[in-house]
């Protein structure tokens, strides 16, 4: 595996994009909202795929970092603030965040630190439930406005969808190049064989640390649209359950490929929505109600007989044809 | 005899009531090739663990350049320019042979935030395609280094921990586990390096001929113990070596 | 005063259930060092075992009895087999993943299966409040702390004093050295994974007819286990113990004297002080660096 993307790999991102740019003049309102849900949690996806999948650092709080945006956007916005300020200040709380989760945890074994995260979406939940003169509590934060980008109002769903796949754009550009600086082979290193790294003067803990803040700084920036894109946020989406399903699509897709994210976020939320909207018939309403469960069973199947995820196996499958 | 580059003074090591290193002291020269040999079970790895800071010696010292080591992590071990390679295999398996080389070389320069503006190969393509040549890794330089034979990971092995130019390398079994052919290839790899660079090594070995061919001196180790010292001709006629070898 | 012991004694009662959790859990990793994210899920499982076994008309203890031969057989062996063996060699990580994976699954399984609402489960302890010299201490706390504690009493004498557990043990510190002595490594993983999986539905079984059983009941208790065992140290048993305990009593006291909203936090605060000063656990031995 070559750090950062091959030509082949780029041609794919822009294509995806032009396709992606594309394809809403052809859906409804409700196609293109799920549309830019996809954007953003990729966004967040692409995150995780950076602690776990390419620097090997479980993290079981992402959905915290991506509340803590979420709600940081949308009270700075309520108080007065323009996105465009909130935006990068959700990223700077994240990022802090991130940091104060992970400092504690390394001292001890690096495994601890997915116990630390675990323990910290809990409470972050918490907090949003519980303090209510903040975060509304079970209410929520309600009628959250949409930005406006150079004076155009970004406020109408197609508008948003571009904002939003603008992001991902960015957010897509941001990581290939990360993995294309020396950061990207100490992440490798890492992931790989830490003791040896160690020994090669590589900081462990400064890039654990570091892959920690970077993971939380897009679930942050992700979070943050998030906001705006629903309109309307609680506790919910927030909890340890939705930590878990980020990891698990983060693995499904394939951990440390760059298209992991594109793919496992797909089959998490966008693959059910289709289901849903196939009307009728027997069939379709079992896969909805057992959607969850072939998910958890997929993961389990992932990991014993495919460790590279939906990728791996087709990258597999292509070799073998 | 100039300042040694390596000092280890009195070092012990134990486990409860078993002493893994006992009381052992030697000095290593700069541009000197020591080797370690010993049966198994005389705390050879033990020893190199306390002075590369895997384990805290239960009493002792160590100095590295006149100032002391003792105890250090092995981060700051590394940064003070000692390298090493395990006893067992320790390459990063995902990345490709060249950025395996890299990797062990770019921490050694400019900061953390720096090396996130730096090119990608982070200034040191040149001297890892250098060292690609001199260990003849160059048909598999793009390969990811988990594909290769063991022999040729262990080759990169031994090449990462040369890579940042350390001032001090201590191998443990460079030789453990390759076909005799790439034994002499290695051999005569290390001495090269020795030659050119003035590279200082100390060699953990069982391969007795591997070891008593490279090295300048030989410390032995049973039980703990530094049992002898000196040049290879003279450890191998010592007589209590031949008993812990032989375990007469 | 009076509400403090009452207190205590119900916080017993729940931190004796977490540590039947915990210490399953503890069993798993010291043996063959898995970390069991389905934990929580292991006590669901059987209380909803029991509830099918109620509704086939067999009584509570015969249902209780099927829900543990159930468990030993597919929380125990199958799991084992299925998950765990293909990926034990791989390193923490994949088992995390895997096991995460089964507790989605089972969870929505049972969500869609047999129902999403909590379900009534039969009172195992006559109800009632006892008053023992002007304290009222619950019979359903003071059962459960019973049982609980004869439970971890057994497990525990049957580990030091009986030849199974002390190979057991033997396997557990150093595999290698008990293979030589002709201990049948792989039957006491084996035997280890049994015992995580008939004490989870022994936890089950008292937990339950407070908490209704419902499909995420799992989350909170797996959490817990968890936790408990990081607090009270990961290789030790009697840390598993020591950690439940501390966490229920601590739980219920912050739920009265703080803030009953923050309860779930108290986990958490525990685990932060116990890795910033003693990162080994409360009872726990600190493990060598290793190469």
């Amino acid at each position: 595996m070559s750090l950062g993307l091959t030509r082949a790999q780029w041609l794919a991102v822009l294509a995806v994009l032009v396709a992606l740019a594309l394809l809403p003049l052809g859906l409804k309102r409700f196609g293109i909202y799920m549309l830019s849900l996809w954007c953003v949690f990729v966004v967040a996806g692409h995150g995780l795929n950076l602690t776990m999948g390419y620097a090997g650092q479980i993290s079981l709080g992402h959905a915290a970092f991506f509340g803590i945006g979420a709600y940081a956007s949308a009270l700075l916005v309520q108080a007065g603030w323009s996105f465009w300020l909130a935006l990068p200040a959700a990223g700077a709380i994240c990022v802090a965040a991130g940091l104060v989760v992970g400092f504690p945890a390394l001292r001890v074994q690096h495994h601890y630190l997915a116990f630390a995260t675990l323990g910290f979406n809990v409470l972050a939940w918490l907090f949003f439930r519980n303090e209510e003169w903040l975060t509304g509590g079970n209410f929520g934060v309600r009628n959250i406005t949409r930005p406006a980008l150079f004076g155009r109002s970004l406020d109408g769903d197609l508008a948003f969808f571009y904002a939003c796949l603008a992001l991902m754009a960015a957010a897509s550009y941001a990581t290939a190049w990360l993995l294309a600086t020396p950061w990207g082979r100490a992440f490798a290193a890492l992931r790989d064989n830490p003791i040896r790294a160690e020994s090669l003067g590589i900081d462990i803990r400064a890039y654990t640390l570091a892959a920690f803040a970077l993971g939380a700084l897009y679930a942050g920036v992700a979070g943050a649209f998030f906001a705006p894109l629903v309109g309307y946020i609680d506790p919910s989406p927030f909890h340890l359950t939705h930590s878990l399903a980020f990891m698990m699509a983060i693995i499904v897709g394939g951990a440390g490929r760059f298209f992991g994210p594109f793919l496992g976020i797909a089959v998490l939320i966008l693959l059910p929505e289709w289901l849903r909207g196939i009307s009728g018939g027997a069939l379709t309403r079992i896969a909805q109600e057992w959607y969850l469960v072939g998910f958890g069973v997929l993961v389990m199947a992932m990991v014993v007989w495919c460790p590279g995820g939906l990728l791996g196996l087709a990258g597999r499958l292509r070799r073998r044809a | 005899m100039t300042q040694p580059l390596l000092a280890v003074d009195r070092l012990s090591k134990s486990y409860g009531a078993i002493r893994a290193v006992h009381d052992v002291s030697f000095a290593v020269a700069p541009g000197e090739i020591v080797g370690v040999i010993g049966p198994n079970g005389s705390g050879k790895t033990t020893l190199f663990n306390c002075i590369l800071g895997q384990t805290v010696p239960s009493a002792g010292a160590v100095r590295f350049r006149g100032t002391p080591l003792t105890g250090a992590a092995p981060l700051a071990v590394s940064r003070r320019g000692i390298g090493r390679t395990f006893q067992s295999l320790q390459v990063f398996g995902s990345l490709t042979v060249r950025d395996n080389l890299i990797a062990a070389a770019q921490e050694f320069q400019g900061s953390m935030a720096a090396r996130l503006l730096a090119p990608s190969d982070a200034g040191l393509g040149a001297r890892a395609d250098a060292m690609i040549e001199r260990f003849r890794l160059g048909r598999v330089a793009r390969h990811p280094a988990g594909s290769l034979s063991y022999g040729q990971q262990k080759l990169v092995d031994i090449a990462m921990a040369f890579m940042p130019d350390p001032a001090l390398v201590l191998l443990d079994e460079p030789a453990a586990g390759i076909n005799p052919s790439l034994v002499e290839e290695l051999r005569a790899l290390l001495e090269g390096l020795n030659r050119e660079r003035g590279a200082t090594f100390v060699v953990i070995e069982h391969n007795m001929d591997f070891v008593m061919r490279l090295a300048q001196r030989v410390l032995v180790l049973a039980e703990g113990r530094l049992l002898a010292e000196g040049a290879p001709e003279t450890v191998r006629a010592h007589p209590e070596v031949m008993e812990a070898y032989l375990g007469a | 005063m009076a509400d403090l012991v009452q207190l205590l004694v119900s916080g017993c009662a729940t931190g004796a259930v977490y540590a039947l959790a915990a210490m399953g859990f503890v069993l798993l990793w010291q043996t063959s060092g898995t970390i069991n994210f389905a934990q929580g899920e292991f006590v669901m499982l059987p209380a909803f075992a029991m509830l099918a076994g109620l509704a086939l008309g067999l009584p509570l203890p015969l249902a209780f009895l099927a829900s543990l031969v159930v468990a030993a057989l597919v929380l125990g062996a199958a799991f084992k087999r299925v998950v765990v063996d293909p990926l034990v060699r791989a390193g923490v990580l994949p088992l995390v993943v895997a096991t995460l994976g089964l507790s989605l699954a089972a969870k929505h399984a049972v969500r869609v299966g047999f129902s999403a609402e909590a379900q009534p489960f039969p009172q195992i302890f006559p109800e009632g409040v006892w008053n023992v010299l002007g304290v009222r201490v619950s019979a359903a706390d003071v059962g459960t702390l019973l049982v609980a504690g004869a439970l971890l009493a057994a497990l525990h004498l049957f580990i030091t004093r009986t030849l199974f557990g002390r190979s057991m043990q033997a396997c557990a510190q150093n595999p290698d050295a008990a293979r030589v002595l002709g201990i049948d490594v792989a039957g006491m993983i084996l035997a280890t994974f049994v015992i995580n999986a008939l004490l989870a539905a022994c936890a089950a079984l008292l937990v339950t007819p407070v908490w209704f059983a419902r499909f995420d009941m799992g989350e909170a208790i797996g959490l817990k286990a968890f936790f408990a065992a990081i607090i009270g140290g990961f290789n030790q048993m009697r840390g598993a113990l020591l950690g439940g305990i501390l966490l229920g009593v601590l739980e219920n006291l912050a739920a009265a004297y703080l803030s009953a909203q923050y309860k779930d936090g108290v986990a958490l605060a525990l685990f932060v002080l116990v890795i910033l000063f003693r990162p080994e656990g409360l009872l726990g031995r600190a493990e060598e660096r290793k190469v």
